[in-house]
């Protein structure tokens, strides 16, 4: 149990200090990178839950996928390093646009998440309680996937195969 | 505590696992090694040389010296290079083509001739997501080729690690419905479990490997598993006359030893997989269950040779062909076989 609990603390750690990273860093590459990190701290985490499905498909569609994608975009336009210099000078009500937006959308969220655990009644016995062996059955996911949540999946998808069409369409060239 | 940890270290259990686990990991640089002067004489038999002999009898040491050359090489950086991300790209490389290995079992569940009370896999790690944590791992190879590509701030590496990771996300589509194909017959995400599914004979003499069922499905994946690991005829991201020599070309000495191994590892685990996945692992005729390890190697071999003859007969596809071949031959056919596959499995109530 107590590997358990070391093991939860390293994972955690490195997922949250991962996400802070992306935030901090200047360089846009070095953003991605610590993203992925976190992703693998978030990975361990899943497999803590005895949730490897869950665990090794998060890698493949996000680290192995998404943030290759992300990485072309950030590598093929050469997105500069910030220069917060600047930025630093002014007082914060003054920063640029985007950060008022991103400070309003943090104290939202932070309201938000103790709204929803202030809320949820016998929290002890959540965090104690043993994860639930279905989860990590592939056949069960793929039952439940394709009938209680069957519209959800449908439309998920819906959504996916439009915004590709509409990619599509908008990287065409006109025929003239 | 100290008597507990020698109780540990001593038992048993722990020792074959020790075992086994470097078995994995010398046997994968030997692999490597191997690889290097078997592609050398292969090579040098296809375009009637001698191919190395200097070195060794008929140049068997060649790989060691090639090793030692490397090691006392001068490591150079450019000055304009990210020296974090150059130094990180060839350990992601190195390290994902380990880990692959890691979910690959190699033969029968043994006791090691009674040292064990109980039979143990011959594996690393006995995952029941094993093809797709295999999968997974594989495509953070991508990482380490784009950063190197990225980190070396030059412009034939940068397009040598655009191309290289084009090419290995256009590939790894059609690589997983094949994988997902293969699950779907054995009806299990363990490779030990697809691997003692294609146990027995049809007729009584033909092996009941998925590559019979499933011909389309094997050449799915042997294409998209040559282009997964950047070799020819789809070895864009070294394409010499266009891109000196690809990721790499800043790299020198153990850096570039690093990404050279990787190479030649992965080829290994991809030959592994395939022999677990289409032509039944460790199960054949003639030599005892126990014994079983001696087919995988043997069908390892084989396949590698495949890559090898491969590599010396077919003429580097162009960039635009290799895309499309992807996208509009390999991902259709892919996508219908597993359609097809998911039919037969549904009428026939299961394989």
């Amino acid at each position: 149990m107590a590997t358990d609990a070391l093991l939860f603390y390293v994972f955690a750690a490195v997922t949250v200090l991962g996400a802070l990273a992306v935030v901090i860093q200047k360089n846009p590459v070095y953003s991605l990178v610590s993203l992925v990190g976190s992703f693998f701290g978030l990975t361990g985490l899943y497999v803590l839950l005895e949730a490897p499905f869950l665990a090794v498909v998060q890698i493949i569609v996000y680290a192995g996928a998404i943030m290759v994608l992300f990485l072309f975009v950030v590598m093929v336009l050469n997105v500069p390093r910030e220069d917060a210099a600047e930025w630093d000078r002014a007082h914060p009500l003054y920063r640029p646009m985007a950060m008022r937006v991103g400070a309003v959308l943090a104290v939202l969220l932070a309201l938000e998440l103790a709204w929803a655990l202030s809320r949820t009644s016998g929290l002890s016995e959540a965090v104690n309680a043993k994860p639930n062996a279905l989860v990590s059955n592939v056949t069960h996911l793929g039952k439940v996937l394709f009938t209680d949540y069957m519209f959800a999946f449908e439309v998920t998808s819906i959504l996916i195969i439009a915004a590709m069409v509409g990619a599509v369409v908008l990287a065409r060239k006109r025929e003239e | 505590m100290v008597a507990g940890i020698i109780e540990f270290m001593t038992a048993p259990t722990t020792i074959a696992y020790l075992g086994i686990v470097s078995v994995v990991f010398m046997g994968l640089q030997i692999m490597a090694a191997v690889m290097v002067y078997a592609e050398r004489k292969v090579a040098a038999f296809m375009q009637q040389r001698l191919g190395p002999y200097r070195v060794g009898p008929k140049g068997i040491l060649q790989p060691i010296a090639d090793i030692v050359k490397l090691f006392f090489k001068e490591e150079l950086r450019p000055k304009a290079a990210d020296a974090f991300l150059f130094s990180l790209a060839p350990i992601i490389s190195v390290t994902a083509a380990y880990l692959a290995f890691a979910t690959i079992p190699f033969g029968a569940p043994t006791t090691f001739f009674g040292f064990l009370d109980h039979e143990m896999p011959l594996q690393v790690a006995d995952v029941n997501v094993a093809v797709l944590v295999f999968f997974a791992v594989s495509s953070m190879g991508v990482w380490g080729i784009v950063l190197a590509g990225w980190a070396s701030n030059s412009k034939y590496s940068l397009l040598g690690g655009l191309r290289s990771s084009a090419q290995m996300i256009s590939y790894e589509l059609a690589y997983g419905i094949a994988l997902a194909t293969v699950v779907l017959m054995a009806n299990s995400m363990s490779l030990r479990e697809i691997v003692d599914a294609q146990q027995g004979y049809w007729f009584g003499f033909i092996p009941k490997w998925y590559v019979i069922p499933q011909a389309i499905g094997f050449f799915v994946f042997a294409c998209a598993g040559v282009a997964e690991t950047n070799r020819a005829p789809f070895d864009f991201p070294e394409a010499e006359q266009e891109l000196v020599a690809g990721y790499h070309t800043e790299y020198s000495s153990m850096r570039f030893a690093m990404f050279f191994m990787a190479e030649y590892i992965n080829m290994v685990t991809v030959a592994a997989i395939a022999t677990n996945l289409y032509l039944g692992g460790w199960h054949g005729p003639f030599i005892p269950a126990n014994y079983g390890w001696i087919w995988f190697v043997i069908k390892l071999a084989f396949l590698l040779f495949i890559y090898l003859w491969l590599r010396w007969t077919l003429p580097r596809f162009r960039y635009d062909q290799l895309m499309s071949f992807g996208w509009k031959v390999l991902l259709p056919v892919a996508t219908v076989n597993l359609l097809l596959t998911a039919a037969g499995v549904l009428y026939f109530g299961g394989y």
